[in-house]
């Protein structure tokens, strides 16, 4: 099975419909689906439900898909680098589901796993708790959480092989190897497409059972708090 | 005098023993990180997954790949690991860091924390805040004694939603620091130079002991 398409609007074609519920990985703009989110722009799939850790800046990442008003429904940690997103949703345009972030990143593992629950001390006493299953254990109280799945997950790796191995680099692992579990197809973008064989198989992140599609993307990688420490004058 | 917010963070610094594992939060508790004792080893988490976080990058090491959670570009040390959200959160949820350091809009005296949302007004998001306070073994609160307004941040109740119910077990303000017991009470330990208990008293809705 060929797992390697051309271009990010090839591999996601057949699997768009309107109103589908998509995971997105990425934390902040790092190690975020930039092609594939582009594409999902270009498509004009609408009423969206979006998975994501966070919702981009305004003119980048997920931030593009707000702007051109195709998502319904959000589902994040963290939305505070993101003017457009506070302002559909105080205005009632864009529904919002908080999940603490360790809450989000287990529901996407569970989900994946085939877990439909879990319980965690995580939010307990707070907003979050309300309406769900509270269950003590050794006289501790926690909340029950569902896992999560999606029609569709797209996630950005450094390196993937044509069995759609994936290999991330750095702090841009983060959401994405949780939600490349937790598609009904998982599409994946790279830097780099290696020939078979290239990779240790001690190494590997995301074994390829998980991955459906691939492509060699094209990065911007844009940071967003660009800090920077002084060489002292020698 | 009451501490400026680096005089904060130093004093914090204070509650990092030799071997934690450290989570601190964004705004003042990231400066917590320049004065960690030289003699104290410590590690530092970074909720985005990462562990043994190093300092920023000069101009010519600046890597999109390596952020810490509040976005900034950092660097990695040579005991660096990275890792999933879910195996970071495995770490603060299953007890292993030992102190997490964060910043706060109000604290009530029975160490109820919230620092997460203005109803109405603002909206960000908990992040990785819930998690942290549920799972961390210690929590430290750094924040301003008083809102900019001057209102009081410590507090009978919190008036805000809740990041989480009894989880602080210690307040680093401007004016000193105070001990909480959780779900008892809230006691002055420590003042801030010049600082006087009147001085404390008058911007403190709380009830506090004081034992310094």
């Amino acid at each position: 099975m060929q797992k390697i398409y051309p271009d990010a609007a090839a591999t996601l074609e057949g699997l768009l419909f309107d109103g589908m519920t998509i995971m997105a990985g990425g934390f902040g703009l790092c190690g975020i689906p930039e092609n594939l989110i582009l594409a999902l722009r270009d498509s004009g799939v609408k009423n969206l439900t979006v998975i994501s850790n966070n919702a981009g800046v305004d003119d980048f990442g997920l931030g593009l898909l707000l702007k051109t008003r195709q998502i319904k429904k959000m589902v994040s940690s963290y939305v505070g680098e993101n003017k457009e997103f506070e302002r559909q949703y105080l205005s009632g345009e864009l529904e919002l589901e908080f999940n603490p972030q360790g809450t989000l990143a287990e529901r996407c593992r569970a989900g994946g796993a085939g877990i439909p629950g879990f319980y965690t001390r995580t939010g307990v006493g707070t907003q979050i708790a309300e309406g769900k299953e509270h269950k003590e254990f050794n006289g501790e109280i926690y909340i029950l959480e569902t896992g999560l799945v999606a029609d569709l997950s797209i996630v950005k790796a450094w390196k993937g092989d044509e069995q759609g191995n994936l290999i991330y680099r750095k702090t841009a692992r983060n959401f994405n190897p949780m939600m490349a579990t937790a598609g009904k197809v998982t599409v994946a973008e790279v830097e780099e497409i290696v020939p078979l064989g290239s990779f240790d198989p001690d190494n590997i992140h995301t074994p390829g059972i998980f991955v459906q599609r691939l492509i060699k993307g094209e990065h911007e990688k844009r940071i967003e708090q660009r800090t920077v420490r002084q060489r002292e004058n020698a | 005098m009451p501490w400026d917010r680096n005089q904060m963070a130093e004093r914090a610094a204070k509650e990092l023993e030799d071997g934690f594992y450290v989570n601190l939060g964004i705004g003042i508790p990231t400066l917590v990180a320049n004065y960690i004792g030289e003699n104290i080893d410590v590690t530092l988490q970074s909720e985005n997954g990462m562990l043994g976080m190093g300092p920023f990058p000069y101009e010519d090491e600046i890597d999109p790949d390596l952020i810490n959670a509040g976005k900034q570009t950092i660097t990695e040390l040579r005991r660096t690991s990275y890792f999933s959200s879910a195996d970071s959160f495995g770490m603060i949820r299953g007890g292993h860091i030992d102190i997490a350091i964060l910043g706060a809009m109000e604290v009530s005296e029975k160490g109820d924390l919230a620092n997460w949302m203005i109803p109405g007004k603002l909206v960000k998001g908990m992040g990785g805040a819930m998690d942290l306070v549920a799972g961390v073994k210690r929590v430290v609160v750094v924040m301003d004694h008083a809102s900019k307004s001057g209102a009081p941040k410590l507090l009978h109740e919190c008036s805000l939603p809740l990041t989480g119910q009894q989880v602080v077990d210690m307040v680093i303000t401007n004016l000193g620091v105070f001990k909480v017991d959780r779900g008892k009470g809230m006691t002055l330990i420590e003042l801030a130079p010049d600082v006087s208990i009147e001085n404390v008293k008058s911007s403190t809705q709380a009830d506090f002991n004081i034992a310094i």
